[in-house]
């Protein structure tokens, strides 16, 4: 923490020109950093004097910057999202960070996630996790009257923090094994509490651990890191409730 | 059974199969430590110990039997699963940092398993495989434990079987999907408690033995 209005940061950030290319680490400097600029604003900077000088500006994913469309996110100094607990990288402020301080930019890492530019990664496994059976797929109808279905207060909260995952794949480049466990757990809890989501369960639980597997995410072992990196806080009691799901699925349900 | 192969060659599938087979070995350390406290209660006491456990006969080789099952699927599953968490992140990070999540014991539970499997390895050919027919138990232990380098490679042993266990014990429980808010903290306790009486309880026996 600083108390100085501005901030000046030596930046080593990762620049791959494409898919194929090797890439590399470039340091840039960031001078005169206002420390209420968010982590973002300040690559806006660095992007804006880079463009000046006639180079190319850092590619990153960014959307609503407002901490809820899942869309940004690189690992900075090995932690994703930076060293703010519970925030997304927009959200991060630099009155997190010294004057004088190192910053490492990385983009996630995973052979299921794809370096597309710099700091852009290909995220579209997650896109097709979700198609394997995290939705529900029965007609909804018309609207029903209120009451008509009871769900106590505890299932539908847990059901909510469950889908409270914003997608932004945190989970996956902070776990030392690249697992998809949160994610798949989140989005698996968050129909299964529900007694919409009850008909398809088995058959979603198994599907997306397939398609998990298939898209070569790592397996967990438990090492709670993404539930530290989370930026919505997603409990690893998911994942048990996944492998609970999965086992029920696997070995006591009718379908295969 | 093509289901039951699809269900456990999953990640989860396998991840169970290591919860398993990890929670047996932790009944069999019950029992083993249960069973190596009787040298505190001397030789004769120890012998007669050990002279009981041979009177089951074929029951002890089934034990056996079933115990290097189980560890074939333990060291097999975990290495299939450590090669394939390598390869999931094929480029690794230029600077790591914990957020908290990790602990000493699940940041190196493979090579604390491959070392236990050294270990083990060493223990039977030590003990298992010693020569009974001139000695009984009793010499084969007060022999082994009466020279310092060997205490020390137990102890050590029992230290890195103590940090697996750390980790071990609660993670078969989550994998097994047992993760209860009422639960959960008395799992965690009871691991950290398991892996200290694990530790101490087996380590502290080659240094009584040195030092009687």
């Amino acid at each position: 923490m600083t108390t100085a209005k501005t901030i000046n940061l030596t930046l080593k950030v990762w620049r791959q020109k494409g898919p194929k290319d090797k890439g590399k680490f470039e340091t840039y400097q960031a001078k005169a950093i206002p420390t209420d600029m968010s982590f973002l604003e300040m690559l806006d900077v660095v992007n804006e004097q880079l463009t000046l000088e006639g180079k190319e500006p850092i590619a990153f994913d960014h959307d609503c910057r407002e901490g809820i469309c899942g869309m940004c996110g690189t690992v900075v100094n090995g932690r994703a999202h930076g060293p703010e607990k519970g925030t997304t990288l927009c959200q991060l402020h630099m009155r997190r960070f010294s004057d004088g301080d190192t910053i490492a930019i990385e983009p996630w890492r995973a052979m299921a996630f794809k370096v597309v530019k710099d700091l852009v990664v290909d995220r579209s496994a997650f896109d097709k996790l979700i198609q394997a059976g995290g939705y529900v797929s029965v007609n909804a109808g018309g609207a029903q009257d209120a009451n008509s279905l009871p769900i106590s207060q505890e299932f539908a909260e847990k059901s909510m923090d469950a889908a409270a995952c914003i997608g932004c794949g945190a989970c996956v480049a902070s776990c030392p094994n690249a697992s998809a466990m949160l994610f798949v757990g989140a989005k698996v809890s968050q129909l299964a509490l529900l007694p919409q989501g009850r008909p398809e369960a088995a058959q979603r639980a198994l599907s997306m651990v397939r398609k998990m597997d298939e898209l070569g995410f790592g397996n967990c072992t438990n090492e709670r890191e993404c539930e530290a990196e989370c930026p919505k806080e997603i409990s690893i009691s998911n994942i048990a409730r996944l492998n609970r799901e999965f086992l029920k699925a696997g070995l006591f349900s009718s379908v295969k | 059974m093509n289901w039951f192969v699809n269900t456990l060659g999953t990640s989860i599938g396998k991840k169970l199969m290591m919860a398993f087979t990890g929670l047996c070995f932790c009944g069999f350390l019950v029992v083993h430590l249960a069973g190596n406290l009787t040298l505190y209660g001397g030789k004769d006491f120890f012998n007669g110990y050990v002279a009981h456990l041979h009177s089951y006969g074929p029951l002890i080789n089934v034990a056996e039997l079933i115990l290097l099952t189980l560890a074939i699927i333990h060291v097999l599953t975990g290495t299939f699963l450590f090669f394939g968490n390598l390869s999931a992140r094929p480029k690794r990070y230029a600077v790591n940092k914990s957020a908290g999540g990790r602990t000493i014991g699940s940041a190196t539970m493979p090579y604390t398993g491959f070392l236990m499997l050294i270990f083990i390895i060493f223990h039977l050919f030590n003990f298992h495989f010693a020569d009974h027919a001139t000695q009984t138990v009793f010499d084969i232990v007060s022999n082994a434990f009466a020279a310092g380098g060997y205490v020390t490679i137990y102890i050590i042993s029992m230290v890195i079987v103590a940090i697996h266990v750390s980790h071990g014990f609660w993670s078969a429980f989550q994998t097994l999907g047992a993760n209860h808010p009422k639960y959960m903290p008395l799992i965690q306790g009871l691991g950290t408690a398991f892996s200290l009486i694990v530790g101490i309880g087996f380590g502290f026996i080659p240094i009584y033995v040195f030092t009687a």
